[in-house]
């Protein structure tokens, strides 16, 4: 059972991808990672050797921050803008994109689901008004 | 792309200036400023600085984890009362 930093990794996947289920690795990292212990990337994740699962344990423990650790100083951050009441925060506290994205279309992921509003018209193609 | 380091943080010399007499003077009074691109400094914590929003001067009281952010970043400059008429809704803070 391939356990890293809390997360139970896919068992039929190649470890680079698998890696990358952690909170805090992607593709990048997940290839670096295997570069400095030595692992082979194409390896699946079952049939891993005991000894390489504990040196990619120790790598990450090391010097990542992951998962739970991550999230807390992402959270931190976040908080920190929302704190001071600056424009970023204002943006977090609204659920609003942050970095200057519009808004009069999409920012769908920001706002969420679309919110009908009655009286609303249908925008007209360029010329209309 | 971010100000070179060798530039250090920009502050308008007119509001340092002012930050500074009110520091080796010990005194607290409100500073207006327009600068709103002026970059907060540490010499600034524990004062109150009046930014302009295109409107009036907005106070802004200086604390420690605000170091680093521009000044503008603290007065916004558009008031969002909603959509339709609802007359004029109070703004979300």
């Amino acid at each position: 059972m391939a356990r890293i930093a809390g997360i139970d990794l896919p068992r039929e996947k190649r470890i680079e991808i698998a890696l990358t289920y952690i909170f805090g690795i992607g593709r990048p990292t997940a290839v670096r990672l295997l570069g400095v212990t030595g692992v082979d990337p194409d390896i699946r994740v079952k049939d891993l050797k005991d000894e390489d699962i504990q040196k990619l344990r120790e790598q990450i423990e090391k010097n990542l921050k992951v998962e739970g650790d991550l999230r807390r100083e992402v959270g931190g951050a976040i908080k920190r803008l929302m704190d001071i009441g600056c424009y970023r925060g204002l943006r977090h506290r609204r659920g609003l994109p942050v970095r200057g994205q519009r808004t009069k279309t999409n920012a769908r992921t920001r706002k969420g689901p679309k919110k009908t509003v009655a009286g609303k018209k249908k925008a007209k193609g360029p010329g209309g008004k | 792309m971010t100000r070179s380091a060798k530039k250090g943080a920009f502050i308008a010399e007119h509001l340092l200036e002012k930050v500074e007499r009110m520091n080796s003077t010990r005194e607290k009074r409100v500073i207006k400023t327009w600068s709103r691109a002026s970059t907060v400094v540490p010499a600034m914590v524990g004062h109150t600085i009046a930014v302009y929003d295109g409107r009036k001067h907005i106070p802004v009281y200086v604390q420690e984890n605000m170091v680093g952010h521009k000044l503008g970043e603290f007065a916004p400059t558009r008031i969002f009362r909603g959509h339709g008429s609802g007359g004029d809704k109070a703004v979300v803070k």
